[in-house]
């Protein structure tokens, strides 16, 4: 991996704000679950910041990033307001998805965050059909597709590599390879442990990045839109990174050795890229600490815009169920609640 | 009005989409060199080009998942998959993506997509290209499920499909795709989801029929009136979600008797949702339980005249019709 000098202070800067954003954000949210403010599962990104920010950054905003149930981090580097990420952990209307999606299932339209899955894998296609729709479109947006270290053994990777090859789709599918699938290590998972070639039987190149520093992640990920983009084909990145947290909260870790993850953790992506910016006079010790305060502040701020949104109105249940109008008259559901029949909204 | 073949009349709806609409693409295996699998797609490559008719690997789910993406982005794709059975491979695409976009996320996109797929038994195809899964389909809130019975629905109903926001489940029948009918001209004759057809009118018995069953009763019910004076009213629902309960509850009112036809399994099956529907409704108005016609429990067998008793044929319309008349 190549040594990058760093970007301009004042980018290099944002870089590091963002990812101290995401790890406290990720922090107050794994405290609410504590808390039972947070219900289901919750996947928490601590330790993969930079391969989330480092490859925002080489995003263009009208390109489309596509991810997997551990995309909190993702949905606040590309800018949404993380008080309506966490209002969507909580449930509460403010929420992204007003409570319907939960942590797994995040979606910012105008940021073109295209939606957080909860199907491993599950993503892979829907990507592919982006990058065929700009190619359908004749346009130059590109695609991002994350997904894990285990997705990669799923029938839908294999299909959607010879397809994104076959008709050199515009899509730069990322396998972030935090060395685990939920529970089972890598080399118990995968018979290929190099994920990076996995791709290219089906004609897809596969590049490598160190997931564990912006900036290579940054260059590489750079490259590889620009070889999507311009010369119209699939690239393969694999980010080598490390989950600091278990697999979600509800997570024993009986898998892996607390020297291991402490091993991982004298890699950690903020303060390795924190003590860079130090060493070389970005900012001093006293401003990344203020940094890292104010984004504590803005986690903090979540949680409380969170807490203060409302639930959803119960008459909401059947919102958007179906998108009425055009060629649908009405509709029926069966409402357990009065085992009758409910009707939808009449289109004359 | 011209007549033609169903099959016809579903290329003729896509070839009018297609020419009116740019953002009207077709996906599947086969569909374009080869011209179909059953000809549907017959002479759309040569007309609009590899761009809008693609021809793809064997790979169900992504081809699926691919149409969701696209639709999410303001496409229309029209995905062809050769049987209802090769479907299941793209459950997980249609039934936890498609389905589930828009809600899931808070009714900020929607997926404006068609999935094309013939069911149905009598080809001697045995247990993985003969069977009749509106069920499943009609289970997931979120799509839209039509099972057009008639060349001129066919074509009207596809049309109504590819214009909608909703993802469609579009059940096309392998008996069907020869059968002729009359189909009205104009391109902008569409028929709309969630209004049933009345095929004959009666005033004895209901009979709903689905997917292919529809003609089957129909023909059931001019042998009831020849044989047995029976009079029957015969009920194509059309589409399943959204579903005209309306129309079969007010048939259900007059007779007050009500037989369901379906070529699937019976356990879960559409008639079985359709009788606790009607009975709920209008259990007064019933004088004898929901009668049930449908596939034999089996998965499909190759042998012909096992084939052949597994799934509903007009004597046994006739039989659960007289059926609700026994205890008179």
């Amino acid at each position: 991996m190549a040594d990058h000098p760093l970007p301009d202070p004042a980018v290099a800067r944002e870089w590091f704000e963002a990812m101290l954003l995401i790890r406290h954000f990720e922090e107050r949210a794994g405290e609410q679950y504590a808390r039972a403010k947070v219900g289901g599962f919750l996947h928490l990104a601590i330790g993969e910041e930079a391969s989330m920010v480092g490859t925002v950054r080489a995003m263009r905003d009208t390109d489309y990033l596509i991810s997997t149930y551990r995309s909190h981090g993702q949905t606040i580097a590309r800018g949404t307001p993380p008080g309506k990420v966490m209002a969507e952990l909580f449930g509460r209307v403010d929420g992204l998805c007003h409570g319907r999606g939960g942590s797994m299932h995040m979606f910012d339209l105008p940021r073109r965050f295209m939606g957080g899955y909860g199907i491993v894998g599950g993503n892979l296609p829907i990507a592919a059909g982006f990058g065929l729709a700009a190619d359908y479109l004749g346009n130059d947006d590109a695609t991002v597709c994350q997904f894990g270290d285990g997705a990669s053994n799923q029938g839908t990777f294999g299909e959607t590599m010879n397809l994104a090859a076959l008709w050199s789709l515009p899509v730069v599918f990322m396998v972030t390879n935090n060395r685990f699938g939920m529970g089972t290590a890598l080399e118990r998972h995968s018979a290929v442990t190099d994920l990076q070639v996995k791709g290219e039987g089906y004609g897809v190149p596969g590049m490598e990045c160190d997931g564990m520093d912006v900036v290579d992640t940054y260059h590489v990920t750079t490259e590889a839109l620009r070889i999507a983009r311009e010369e119209r084909r699939p690239v393969l990145v694999e980010a080598l990174t490390y989950r600091f947290r278990g697999h979600s909260m509800a997570d024993p870790e009986e898998y892996r050795t607390k020297d291991e993850v402490e091993e991982w953790r004298k890699r950690d992506p903020i303060l390795t890229f924190g003590d860079r910016l130090v060493a070389e006079n970005v900012i001093t010790e006293d401003e990344r600490a203020a940094m890292d305060a104010t984004a504590q502040q803005a986690a903090d701020d979540a949680v409380a815009f969170a807490d203060a949104s409302p639930v959803p109105d119960p008459s909401s249940l059947y919102d958007d169920v179906y998108v009425l109008g055009g060629q649908v008259q009405g509709w029926y559901s069966v409402d357990e609640r009065g085992a009758g029949v409910r009707k939808g909204e009449e289109i004359g | 009005m011209p007549t033609m073949r169903y099959r016809e009349a579903l290329n003729q709806a896509l070839r009018e989409e297609m020419t009116r609409d740019e953002r009207v693409f077709l996906m599947g295996e086969d569909i374009g060199v080869f011209n179909g699998a059953y000809k549907v797609t017959n002479g759309l490559l040569d007309e609009f080009g590899e761009r809008r008719v693609r021809d793809t690997p064997i790979s169900e789910n992504t081809i699926v998942g691919m149409g969701v993406g696209a639709a999410m982005l303001g496409l229309r794709p029209v995905v062809e998959l050769m049987t209802i059975n090769f479907s299941l491979l793209a459950l997980d695409q249609i039934v936890n993506h498609a389905s589930h976009i828009h809600y899931m996320f808070g009714g900020q996109v929607c997926v404006p997509m068609v999935v094309r797929m013939p069911q149905g038994a009598g080809h001697q195809l045995g247990p993985t290209h003969s069977h009749s899964w509106e069920a499943l389909y009609l289970h997931v809130p979120g799509l839209l499920v039509a099972v057009p019975s008639t060349a001129a629905d066919a074509k009207g109903m596809l049309k109504a499909a590819i214009r909608d926001e909703n993802p469609v489940v579009f059940i096309e029948h392998e008996y069907l795709y020869g059968q002729r009918g009359e189909v009205p001209e104009g391109e902008d004759v569409v028929v709309p989801f969630g209004r049933a057809a009345i095929r004959r009118e009666g005033t004895d018995v209901t009979i709903v029929g689905i997917s292919r069953m529809a003609v089957t009763a129909e023909k059931a019910a001019a042998l009831l009136s020849e044989q047995h004076e029976v009079e029957a009213e015969v009920i194509d629902p059309r589409t399943l979600r959204p579903l005209d309960l309306d129309t079969i509850l007010a048939s259900v009112r007059k007779t007050n008797r009500c037989v369901i036809v379906e070529e699937g399994w019976p356990h879960g099956g559409v008639g079985a949702n359709l009788a606790a529907l009607i009975q709920e409704q209008a259990f007064d108005d019933l004088d004898a339980p929901i009668g049930r016609v449908t596939g034999a429990d089996v998965p499909m067998p190759y042998a012909k005249n096992l084939e052949q008793i597994a799934f509903p044929h007009e004597p046994d319309v006739v039989d659960a019709v007289l059926a609700t008349f026994r205890d008179l």
